[in-house]
């Protein structure tokens, strides 16, 4: 295990006009960890997550990516070629939305192979061959491989956009509430899906949530987010169990215990 | 290898509920204890003496207001009041051991991979890991029909020797053990305790908070006894 992180984000903003929808951020993540951003709608979690992935851009600050391909880099001031390449290959974003990350009008197998041939694959049986049995790890019957995703149920749509993300091996996944908008039992089995395949596969993800719970059993490390800026940090069960911020505290009083 | 696995040192732990307009309650102060590799430290002490709370700031869980928590990992001692999370976390995987009073059960994950967990977390092969988890399953006399099914099901005695069986399968030189027997019957109660005093003949340094006196004379080499702190800090 290396001990330089892969990503470093030092005190990024990001403002709308006179809104700071993000403020000052730092964000460490390691190889093979996963760190959850929670607080409520507002708090700048999901500007954080799309200013990390180049959706919007930051007003100041800094993004260091340790890249495979093209060594240290600072994302803010990354080529667009190279940013594209970057997210093709390295990176993956799951979008809360399933129909945000995949094209309704193709079929599921096109839309993971997609993202295969935009990284360069070429073959089309190896390209099939890739898409079925990605189509089975994540719990897709096989025989729906040229049916379109608008067909699918919310949940298969959000498993089908994993699939995208992850054929092309990414090291580094932003998810933004993968788990919204789903009922609570097809939540379980997509939970229990991301926690195998990212410990699998050693991905680094930084996931979005407003869910406490699945901040619990996805993250290593929680970062508390409230009005842009991040008011705490540390170890998932101690910022859950002994949460230290006045916000913090609110964020985990309000969790109804079942 | 002569000196204690865990040495707290002038420990003091004060929550503050902001949301009750501040209110500070303390619940250890000026706390220090050393525990040697053989020993089981039993936690002794009132309902509200803070027994929970000393185990998981062993644990790294509650952060201390002042004091250190040192444990002694690949030979050094860290201070988990100050070593930061990724340092805990490797300490957790190798060295310190949690068992707890419940079991935190996750969606379809079947019992045996749930008690490999630890094993394959510190690099063993999956394989290796669940055949290990398969023998303390069995140990502790947990069905072989429930080895494949998640653990949401099953009754509180079967949950907490899921849980036993997760705790015991790393040979962690530090162990902290939140009520082993609570909901166990006699005969798989004493499995609990031929696993603690394995670890300690191995020896592992333990801290535990056991409600059965029975259970307890039988287990500690030494009681440490905690009181409710008077007045406010």
């Amino acid at each position: 295990m290396t001990d330089a992180p892969l990503l470093s984000v030092r005190g990024l903003s990001v403002h709308f006009g006179a809104l700071a929808a993000v403020e000052g951020v730092a964000l460490d993540l390691w190889p093979g960890e996963v760190v959850a951003v929670v607080g409520e709608s507002g708090s700048g979690k999901t500007t954080l997550l799309r200013a990390i992935h180049g959706f919007v851009a930051p007003t100041s600050g800094s993004i260091r990516y340790r890249s495979d391909r093209l060594g240290d880099v600072d994302l803010i001031a990354l080529e667009e070629p190279a940013r594209r390449l970057l997210s093709r290959t390295e990176w993956g974003f799951v979008h809360q939305n399933p129909r945000d990350g995949l094209r309704l009008s193709h079929s599921a197998g096109a839309n993971v192979g997609e993202r295969l041939m935009a990284a360069g694959a070429r073959h089309w049986g190896l390209i099939r061959a890739q898409a079925l049995a990605w189509l089975e790890r994540v719990e897709i019957d096989p025989s729906r491989i040229d049916d379109l995703p608008r067909t699918f149920s919310g949940g298969m749509q959000q498993r089908l956009q994993i699939a995208r993300v992850l054929v092309t091996s990414p090291r580094l996944v932003l998810m933004d509430e993968p788990t919204g908008g789903l009922d609570v039992s097809v939540q379980a089995r997509l939970l229990d899906l991301i926690k195998r395949l990212v410990a699998e596969l050693g991905l680094s993800v930084v996931v979005v949530t407003h869910d406490l719970g699945v901040a619990r059993l996805l993250a290593q490390r929680i970062i508390v987010m409230q009005r842009g800026r991040v008011v705490e940090a540390g170890l998932a069960d101690q910022v859950l169990d002994d949460p230290q911020h006045p916000y913090s505290q609110l964020l985990v009083s309000s969790v109804l215990v079942t | 290898m002569s000196g204690p696995a865990v040495a707290v040192e002038t420990l003091a732990k004060t929550f503050t509920l902001h949301l009750q307009g501040g209110v500070r309650l303390p619940v250890l102060r000026d706390l220090s204890l050393d525990v040697f590799p053989g020993e089981c430290v039993a936690l002794v002490g009132p309902s509200g003496a803070g027994k929970s709370t000393l185990l998981r700031a062993l644990y790294g869980t509650y952060l201390p207001q002042s004091g250190r928590v040192l444990v002694r990992h690949r030979g050094a001692m860290i201070d988990l009041a100050s070593a930061g999370p990724r340092a805990i976390l490797a300490i957790r995987r190798e060295t310190l051991g949690y068992v707890s009073q419940f079991l935190r059960v996750i969606p379809r994950v079947p019992a045996r991979a749930i008690v490999a967990e630890p094993l394959v977390h510190r690099g063993e092969s999956e394989g290796a890991a669940l055949r290990a988890a398969d023998a303390m399953l069995g140990r502790l006399n947990l069905p072989e029909r429930l080895w494949h099914l998640p653990p949401a099901t099953f009754s509180g005695g079967e949950q907490q020797r899921v849980n036993l069986a997760r705790g015991f399968i790393v040979p962690y030189p530090i162990m902290l053990i939140d009520e082993p027997t609570a909901s166990l019957d006699p005969e798989n109660a004493d499995v609990a305790l031929s696993l603690i005093q394995e670890a300690r003949s191995r020896g592992a340094a333990i801290v535990g908070i056991f409600h059965d006196p029975i259970v307890r004379q039988r287990m500690a080499t030494r009681d440490f006894a905690l009181a409710p702190l008077a007045e406010p800090a």
